[in-house]
């Protein structure tokens, strides 16, 4: 059984179209990660999987209806909103006093040795922390509870690269494991590329990209060209082309060239494009397109 | 996803997977109210607040009593009983109205103020149902405050008989009078019963729809609580030149109207409570009460954060 599928998801917002029709399927297992633009419906997506938005088409999570099966499935499901939601006025102790409290599932001892790694205080209110630690904080109670399916929309915005970088090492280090599922939706990419199993890119409520990494490795290529065979290459018909440091640089997808990747080595050094590039050779173009047609 | 596959899941996760066995269903509901009272102090801080600076005026008063004492000697049993217990009353009402004050903004902020902070996203992320949580924030205003402030009062008032007593002793009088005539255990019945009652249950559909504008309201819980009431009675007035709904909030806000008694009856007659409970008042208050809870359930369910 998947452990998320969707078929047909739609939801709009008056006449705004959240979701158009979505389509997905994430097994157990994965680190799928939902990157798109401001917009895009990606939050919309995990409020309707968390069964916090009513939603049209189908939808099941963990083989239940999230929106009329919530406080069954809040058993096995976590979710980070983002960083910026636990309650101000909360210690520390009793942050943890609470889950344990409450979840059936919430592995004090573990909370409590992620917590003794960093320098917060048990003590201290939630307010006097900052931005990165309460992230910390956060995490340090959800990696304890023992989820199958864990949500993080936008779980390190604001913080800084070495409280992101940690944020993800913890994360694979000492959560992960085949049994459970993490969805990830980010702006900030650069951090994901060794982390994600996964990769599906929204834009105006569709999903434009939806792949596993070792297919994205085996179908797209980033060509930086030799200069004496930029012609040659365009004609190979490149989805995105960029220029950086005076050299043409041409991101080819294999299964629309028809080409192999020995041929395209010959025109200059390839390799895996990574998430950020391959983002905006995709919803980037499509963005383009969009305001010529409305110019 | 079935429960074979769960217990399979639980077994292969050994220690991890038997707990939830254990796990009482009371125990988030439990949690929930703890985590009210860690967030609003307020709620045991402001009785205890009003307690001590009543001591404290009363202390000070303690000197002029031994004076009016000399005088009380000469009343009769009945007036004396009447000077006696004025400033018992005064405690209880003066402890039992300010908690009542912070009850009610409580109830106001209780379901507002986590979708302001966006915290609510926090609390649903665990399992808690709304149902749970919703009832925790309702015991609070329906039992916690009332019990407590009832608590507090009864406390201040033998506080409040102690103090009287050494004054009194100090000045060489009996103090005998003080312990028969004083009828503390009497008013604590009556406080008792008051706090039951009107507390616990003439007020509920008050506090039921302070709890729905605060579930709903966008912005401004106070004025949304407070300007529905106001408009209802002016389209009453202007339209049927009548006032049903305000002589119906007065009487829920002034307490259930007093059983007709002999004005010399015995005390502990106007405690009998079916006077009180044979009252359609209060039944149809207390299914008007349901009906905001309900909804205020329904609401935070399928309402996101502002």
């Amino acid at each position: 059984m998947a452990c998320i599928e969707a078929r047909g998801l739609r939801k709009s917002f008056g006449t705004t179209i959240a979701l158009d029709g979505i389509n997905l399927r994430v097994e157990e297992g994965r680190i799928l990660g939902i990157i798109g633009p401001n917009g895009a419906g990606k939050t919309t997506a995990l409020n309707a999987i968390l069964g916090l938005t009513p939603y049209q088409g189908e939808l099941r999570v963990l083989g239940r209806n999230p929106w009329t099966e919530r406080d069954q499935l809040m058993r096995d499901v976590c979710f980070i909103a983002d960083v910026a939601i636990l309650p101000r006025w909360i210690k520390v102790s009793q942050a943890l006093d609470y889950v344990a409290g409450v979840h059936p599932r919430f592995d004090r001892a573990k909370a409590e040795a992620f917590l003794a790694k960093t320098t917060i205080g048990r003590d201290r209110k939630v307010k006097h922390l900052s931005k990165g630690m309460v992230a910390q904080l956060h995490l340090a109670l959800v990696m304890a509870i023992d989820a199958k399916l864990l949500v993080l929309d936008e779980p390190t915005l604001g913080l800084d690269i070495l409280y992101r970088k940690q944020f993800y090492d913890s994360l694979l280090n000492d959560y992960f494991d085949r049994n459970r599922t993490i969805v990830v939706t980010t702006h900030q990419v650069e951090e994901l590329q060794n982390v994600l199993t996964d990769l599906m890119f929204m834009d105006r409520g569709r999903v434009v990209l939806d792949c596993s990494m070792e297919e994205l490795e085996s179908r797209y290529v980033e060509l930086t060209v030799n200069p004496a065979q930029v012609a040659a290459a365009r004609a190979l018909k490149p989805i995105y082309e960029r220029e950086a440091l005076g050299r043409s640089i041409m991101l080819f997808d294999l299964t629309s060239v028809r080409i192999d990747r020995q041929h395209l080595a010959a025109l200059g050094e390839a390799r895996t494009p990574s998430i950020a590039d391959l983002f905006i050779a995709i919803v980037g173009s499509r963005a383009a397109e969009a305001q010529g047609a409305a110019v | 996803m079935n429960t074979q596959s769960n217990a399979m899941n639980g077994a292969s996760l050994g220690p991890r997977g038997t707990a939830p066995a254990v796990f009482s269903a009371t125990r988030p509901f439990f949690w929930s109210v703890r985590r009210e009272l860690w967030e609003n102090r307020l709620i045991y801080l402001v009785p205890l607040i009003a307690a001590a600076i009543f001591l404290v005026g009363f202390l000070i008063n303690l000197v002029s009593l031994r004076y009016h004492m000399h005088g009380v000697w000469f009343l009769d049993p009945a007036q004396q009983r009447r000077v006696l217990s004025l400033p018992h009353a005064m405690s209880a009402a003066l402890i039992m109205g300010t908690a009542m004050i912070v009850g009610i903004f409580y109830s106001l902020d209780a379901l507002y103020g986590e979708r302001r902070d966006r915290s609510i996203l926090f609390w649903k992320s665990l399992p808690v149902s709304d149902l749970t949580a919703v009832l925790s924030k309702v015991t609070i205003p329906l039992v916690i405050i009332p019990v407590l402030s009832y608590a507090v009062a009864i406390v201040t008032q033998l506080i409040m008989l102690l103090l009287s007593s050494v004054v009194l002793l100090g000045s060489g009088a009996s103090i005998a009078t003080i312990w028969t005539q004083e009828p503390f255990f009497r008013q604590s019945l009556t406080l008792f019963y008051h706090m039951l009652t009107v507390h616990g249950l003439w007020y509920a559909p008050l506090y039921g729809w302070l709890f729905l504008v605060s579930a709903w309201a966008p912005r401004a819980p106070l004025i949304w609580a407070v300007l529905p009431p106001f408009v209802i009675c002016g389209v009453e007035k202007i339209a049927f030149n009548t006032t049903y709904f305000l002589s119906l909030l007065k009487v829920r806000l002034t307490g259930p109207p007093d059983p007709e008694m002999p004005r010399n009856a015995d005390f502990m007659s106007t405690l009998i409570p079916h006077h009180f409970f044979s009252q359609p008042g209060l039944w149809i208050g207390l299914a008007i009460a349901a009906v905001f809870i309900a909804a205020t359930i329904q609401i935070r369910r399928y309402r996101g954060p502002i």
